[in-house]
């Protein structure tokens, strides 16, 4: 199969980028199901449809399909365009979209009929972690052999952090996944016996854990940041020496960070301190990548009044450094002991979820999808605009019950009676939370509603549209 | 038991730990004096992908770089004070199970005098204060709700007794209640369905719990109670003597009054006789302590309204 080396590939990413609406409205709407549940528990039918197994699948849903294909999209054009050359090894590249699919579909099927290995993000079995493995490899050797091909000498770079979170990845899928496979009663009934035991099993799963949102959903979602917020402003990235600091810095700190979900459990109290104390290190890398973001907007300020992708990234933004200075707070011994397993963690993990990594990963959507179908802009701005105004409110009204209802929890199972005993039972401090349960299912919804508007803009702006590949670039140097 | 095998380990997390943590504060002073490039900080590197995508080079925000070191040097005084440095315990001394145990030993000594003032009070008297019953009740909601349910109830026909009657397994004296709870009672029905000599196999059964049933009025087969009489006086009368009303020093039931703990339908009670039925009470002496059970007893006996005449 020849390839026409002069042209990008947009093939994959248009698919790419076209499913991650579609997985993105999937993931939520599970999401806003087991919201519903919360607050009606009539609403679990059947062993299939119970929160237990439907929560996993909507964690799975919005980060490894609906986060997975923003990755895969963003990173193919990114890849492509700031190489100047044509993404290598296009039969790869189109098996990782069928592959990565593939991987969505067994976990949708198998989730809800149970199979699981109980660890969290990591909850699909043996064959389905098996398939994750081919296709990421074929990832890497697309990315790295696209960056291996470039015709400009520096890496750009949104494609650091690209690489970083493809490298990482790999190395904390292998290894948190590391497990006996069995087949309990023939080829339908996989089960997964983790390499490791007890605490260090623990250990591995949280240090797997906190990097998946480290690498994951951070790092690769900083690679997006990177390129469509100067493209978008028009501007240069404020500070290339803040980008060099805050990438290694970043990269290396995170990798500490695990222990935090395990304080005042068996983990030893040394691993405890070393996770928190490189937790708060992480504030400043952090924080780096949403100053070298915002500032890159300064002298353009005034973009941002009318022009809602810029709207969507200058807000992921607001919202990563946001959550990026909790993180660290709720990281702290006895802020922790307060906040720890109740709904403020929900709420801290939505404000990065819905605040920096489906923001920006819109906010890039509405920048890809009409270059990829031949079309000057969207259908319509004006949806964009109300697409925007509705998620914001959305994320708002979840984040702020979650942190009202987490507070009272954490306070109501901490406090005693004069006497010694606990001054309230377990359910009455669910009975409290209804409310707040309510509030979050009203803002949930409302940012499905926010991707449904998007669909709707999506499929308009397909429709009559081209789907040509546009001519590769010259290298600047080369102009001359 | 040490987290390590060897010193070895110990000393390379030490060494690791600390490195990496000097490492992020002589990286970022690295990067603050070396000017990569050599650029104007107002200029672009001069590198331009995908036609107009450039780099300022400003400096590093002096705040940020500040809040950065920040970090580094609280972590350093942090892993002093506390533990985090392998074997090293920190300066401060400092556990999490040191700091549990702190604050229950606080705790308790809080809420001593209060408890105290009541083991000396005699338990009736106990049993009709009502800030005592207030302070009873918030302790039984945390440790014997779990079987005896919200409100002492217990659960019918699961073999958790019901503390809101006037029907005593054990015996309802003050002396009695303290016992029980704390140390507990082991309730032991023998089965006697693989014994046919004993009771007469599932047929035998059958003839007893029929006349089990007419001890309590309930409706019963005259002709198979009159059968069942006499095998109960041959094998039962040992331990619910010969009325059927039971014997406290062993637990075992009054057979003759409403209450019963695992059902009362003819087949419930076969299945009792020939499957025999083992009940425990937890012992909580050593858990809850003498102030806490004194209590409690107070409690069990105020709910049951007053209790058992001596």
């Amino acid at each position: 199969m020849s390839e026409t080396q002069s042209m990008y590939n947009y093939k994959v990413v248009r698919q790419f980028a076209v499913m991650t609406v579609i997985w993105g409205i999937v993931g939520m709407l599970v999401g806003v199901i087991i919201a519903s549940q919360l607050v009606w528990p009539e609403l679990n039918f059947g062993p299939w449809l119970s929160y237990g197994r439907l929560r996993p699948l909507h964690t799975n849903a919005v980060i490894f399909a609906f986060g997975g294909c923003a990755l895969f999209a963003t990173s193919y054009y990114v890849v492509q365009r700031t190489c100047h050359a044509r993404l290598f090894a296009g039969g790869l590249a189109a098996f990782t979209f069928w592959g990565w699919q593939l991987v969505i579909l067994l976990a949708a099927i198998s989730l809800p009929l149970g199979f699981t290995q109980g660890k969290e993000y990591a909850e699909l079995e043996w064959p389905i972690d098996i398939l994750i493995t081919v296709v990421w490899v074929s990832y890497a050797v697309v990315f790295f052999g696209t960056i291996a091909k470039r015709t400009v000498s520096h890496i750009y770079v949104a494609n650091w952090f690209f690489g970083a979170m493809i490298l990482t990845v790999a190395v904390l899928h292998l290894v948190n996944s590391a497990a006996v496979p069995v087949l309990a009663a023939g080829i339908l009934t996989p089960k997964s016996y983790s390499a490791y035991a007890g605490v260090q099993d623990a250990m591995i799963q949280w240090w797997y854990g906190h990097n998946a949102v480290g690498f994951f959903l951070t790092a690769g979602f900083l690679g997006i940041m990177y390129y469509f917020v100067p493209k978008q402003a028009g501007r240069p990235v404020y500070s290339y020496r803040l980008s060099v600091v805050h990438f290694w810095a970043l990269i290396f700190t995170y990798m500490w960070a695990g222990p935090h979900h395990l304080h005042y459990t068996a983990l030893p109290d040394w691993t405890q301190s070393v996770g928190m104390i490189f937790s708060l290190i992480l504030l400043a890398p952090s924080w780096g990548g949403m100053i070298n973001g915002i500032m890159t907007l300064s002298g353009a300020w005034h973009k941002l009044r009318d022009d809602p992708i810029l709207k969507f990234l200058i807000t992921s933004l607001s919202f990563y450094g946001m959550s990026t200075f909790e993180g660290p707070m709720m990281s702290i011994k006895t802020v922790n002991a307060l906040s720890h397993y109740t709904d403020w963690t929900v709420g801290h993990v939505h404000s990065g979820a819905l605040g920096w990594v489906a923001m920006v990963t819109i906010g890039s959507m509405y920048y890809l999808l009409p270059r990829l179908f031949g079309k000057p802009q969207m259908h319509s701005v004006k949806l964009m605009t109300v697409h925007f105004w509705v998620a914001t409110i959305g994320i708002v009204l979840y984040i702020a019950s979650m942190w009202i209802s987490g507070v009272m929890q954490g306070l109501m199972w901490r406090s005693g009676n004069a006497d010694g005993t606990l001054a309230y039972s377990f359910v009455e401090s669910v009975k409290v939370t209804y409310p707040f349960y309510a509030i979050r299912l009203v803002g949930g919804l409302l940012f499905l509603c926010g991707m449904l508007i998007m669909a709707y803009n999506m499929f308009k702006t397909m429709a009559g549209g081209s789907t040509a590949d546009a001519p590769v670039l010259l290298a600047a140097g080369q102009h001359a | 038991m040490s987290d390590f095998v060897n010193e070895f380990w110990n000393w390379y997390v030490i060494l690791i730990v600390l490195v990496s943590i000097v490492a992020c504060g002589v990286f970022l002073w690295s990067q603050s004096i070396h000017h990569p490039g050599g650029a104007e900080t107002t200029d672009t590197t001069g590198h331009v992908w995908d036609e107009t995508l450039e780099e300022y080079n400003n400096p590093l925000p002096k705040w940020w770089s500040w809040l950065f070191y920040l970090t580094v040097v609280f972590a350093l005084v942090y892993a002093t004070l506390y533990p985090a440095l392998g074997r090293f315990p920190g300066v401060f001394g400092w556990t999490s199970a040191g700091e549990h145990k702190k604050e229950v030993a606080a705790v308790d000594a809080q809420v001593k005098p209060l408890f105290d003032k009541y083991l000396k009070m005699d338990l009736l008297a106990v049993a009709a204060d009502r800030d005592a019953m207030e302070m009873g009740g918030r302790l039984f909601q945390t440790y014997c709700i779990q079987c005896h349910g919200a409100t002492g109830q217990g659960s019918r026909d699961k073999g958790f007794p019901n503390l809101t009657d006037k029907d005593w397994q054990w015996g309802g004296t003050p002396e009695a209640i303290v016992e029980t709870i704390s140390n507990g009672r082991m309730g032991m029905m023998p089965p006697y369905g693989g014994n046919p000599d004993a009771i007469g196999g599932e047929a035998g059964a059958k003839e007893v719990a029929n006349y089990v049933r007419s001890l309590s009025g309930l409706k019963h087969d005259s002709a198979l109670a009159t059968k069942g009489k006499a095998r109960f006086d041959t094998v039962c009368f040992a331990c619910h003597g010969q009325d059927g009303k039971g014997m406290q020093a062993v637990g075992a039931p009054n057979l003759t009054d409403k209450v019963w703990l695992y059902g009362s339908s003819e087949a419930k009670i076969v299945e009792t006789i020939t499957q025999g039925r083992a009940n425990q009470m937890p012992a909580w002496k050593d858990f809850l302590g003498d102030a806490k059970i004194h209590l409690l007893a107070a409690y069990v006996l105020n709910i049951s309204g007053g209790g058992e005449k001596k």
